[in-house]
């Protein structure tokens, strides 16, 4: 077995997802299984080989540095789920 | 011949002939949603009203005698993870079931210029992780050809409503197949073009280096005019490609001769149903008997197109799903008593099942100790696969592959997600090279439609679309019009 059920709670925990105790060994199998699939990448020797992060030869994509009109206040607390004082409201971060 | 069972190009000319009025062809489609969506479920939401309104101005524009676009007037679907500001876009999600964007998508964008109709927003796999649509939140799609079916995914509820006379034309996004398979399922048209062809501003960000928007549509002349409205750079996307966009309908020609159709072998392996395998030998032999040339080629690292794939999609989306904090938008949970309780809770309760497997998933081959074996292997791989298009596009202009396996199969979940993910093998390469696929109808299987593949190199959508154009008028399976019927 690649991960266990506590890998698994402690990669859950930092994708900020909380996994039920019932939910646990499915998700262990499942993780598993594809790992475990995951071995046929090592039959690759891959020493030397460039990694490709994207398939354009662009990069750095530049503008000219002028001021444009954002979001506008309102807007961007259209879809908020709880507002205060036209600001994103939160519950306690800091005790 | 009913108006909604009709093509875009068809419906211009009798717009613009005044045979016909926007306002009546919309009101048409509109109707025939009312007559089968409950069974078919293509749509989480309509927008009846801005529709009819716009088609009212079309039809003004035509009584003046303005010249109007090929597009304009003709009532389309969009996948709901494309941004339409002022309509509801959930990407199928609880996380975001009351989200109404501020903004359009660059595509959107393209298309109101153009001044077409959106009837609607199209059912999918949440966020777009899925081959089946049956992800969604919301509601399950079936497959127009048989109820019991799978529509394909992730663009389900757009090649659904295509395939069920309930949009003329759909946009879908594609990260690994979900514009081809469905299309393929559904008997319709769909193309990923080259990925940077459009602007990726406004859908929402599942895997950056591999989304592309594209259209479904029910002939390849539509698929032509739709990228012709939606391709081209755009600043707010600086993956979008500036280069110079033709007129994609210009390389809708009858003409193969002499063209070069590499036959790619992995494809025709283990695991294709022998019966679409026939299906695509019978287009071979005619492609040839137009005067093609068939070369056999190899693609040595097919076989690991389906894990590099299911480790770099999710490292990205992993990062790109970060952003659902329940602070912002979306969903809330509210008997959190912190700020990361919060967060961590509206996640669990807002993502459903699949994507928090992808999510973990995606995290895991990111996180410390794990990122060599995992990631940076999956990105080389990448490159080898790169390097096998490069390789095979020097013997030939284009491939011809199935895009699936298999034919729809049955909505009944037994399969486990692995199993489901290695029926992508055909079209994810495709994403992870960048290059431009298209699916167009090739035949049937047990009165199931047939998908096959037409690959092209980088930016060279022309050929593709040639080269389905010049299949597709001689063998009118595109014709052949969904029964829409049968026990649910």
């Amino acid at each position: 077995m690649k991960v266990t059920a506590k890998d698994v709670r402690h990669i859950a925990n930092l994708s900020r997802l909380s996994i039920a105790d019932s939910e646990m060994d499915k998700f262990t199998e499942q993780f598993n299984q594809i790992l475990n699939y995951a071995d046929i990448l090592q039959e690759l020797d891959t020493k030397g080989i460039e990694p490709s992060p994207y398939v354009l030869p662009i990069s750095n994509v530049l503008r000219e540095d002028v001021a444009v009109v954002g979001v506008s206040h309102e807007e961007a607390l259209k879809n908020a789920p709880e507002v205060h004082n036209g600001g994103f409201k939160v519950p306690r971060v800091i005790e | 011949m009913e108006l909604y069972k009709q093509t875009a190009h068809e419906l211009h000319e009798q717009l613009v002939n005044k045979k016909i009025s926007s306002v009546e062809l919309t009101n048409a489609l509109y109707e025939r949603i009312n007559e089968v969506d409950d069974k078919i479920n293509a749509y989480l939401t309509l927008d009846q009203e801005n529709a009819l309104a716009q088609a009212a101005k079309v039809d003004s524009k035509i009584a003046a005698g303005e010249v109007i676009a090929p597009l304009a007037g003709i009532p389309g679907a969009i996948k709901d993870n494309i941004s339409t500001k002022g309509l509801r876009t959930t990407c199928a999600s609880k996380i975001l079931e009351n989200f109404i964007p501020i903004y359009d998508a660059h595509v959107i964008a393209n298309l109101r210029k153009d001044e077409t109709i959106f009837l609607g927003k199209t059912n999918m796999d949440e966020f777009a992780m899925g081959s089946t649509t049956e992800s969604s939140h919301f509601q399950v799609t079936h497959n127009a050809w048989d109820l019991s079916r799978v529509p394909g995914g992730s663009s389900g509820g757009s090649a659904a409503a295509i395939a069920a006379g309930e949009a003329i034309w759909s946009l879908g996004s594609d990260t690994g197949g979900s514009i081809r398979q469905p299309a393929s399922f559904n008997g319709c048209v769909g193309i990923k073009p080259t990925y940077g062809r459009v602007s990726r501003y406004g859908c929402v960000a599942f895997a950056s280096s591999l989304d592309q928007i594209g259209p479904l549509t029910r002939d390849v002349t539509d698929a032509a005019t739709v990228l012709n409205t939606i391709c081209g750079v755009d600043k707010m996307d600086s993956t979008s490609l500036n280069v110079e966009v033709p007129d994609f309908t210009k390389a809708l020609r009858q003409d193969v001769k002499g063209l070069r159709i590499g036959i790619p072998k992995e494809y025709y392996g283990k695991g294709l149903d022998p019966k679409v395998d026939a299906v695509l030998r019978k287009a071979m032999a005619d492609y040839e008997a137009m005067g093609a040339e068939l070369v056999d080629v190899s693609l040595p690292h097919t076989e690991y197109g389906v894990i590099t794939y299911y480790i770099i999609a999710p490292a990205e989306a992993s990062a790109n799903l970060a952003r659902f904090d329940g602070v912002r938008y979306g969903y809330r949970n509210r008997q959190a008593t912190s700020a990361p309780e919060m967060t961590t809770l509206s996640r669990s309760e807002g993502f459903g099942p699949e994507v928090q497997r992808r999510i973990m998933l995606g995290t895991y081959v990111l996180s410390s100790g794990y990122y060599d074996a995992y990631y940076l292997k999956a990105m080389q791989v990448r490159t080898l696969i790169r390097r096998d298009f490069e390789a095979v596009f020097k013997q030939c202009d284009v491939l011809l592959t199935p895009t699936s396996p298999v034919v729809a199969y049955p909505i009944d979940g037994k399969m486990d997600p692995l199993s489901i993910y290695l029926l992508d093998v055909c079209t994810i390469p495709v994403n992870l090279a960048g290059l431009p696929g298209i699916s167009v109808p090739a035949g049937f299987v047990d009165g199931m439609p047939v998908g096959m593949q037409l690959i092209g190199n980088i930016l060279d959508e022309e050929t593709v679309l040639r080269a389905a154009y010049t299949f597709e008028q001689t063998h009118e399976y595109h014709k052949v019009f969904a029964p829409v019927g049968g026990a649910k």
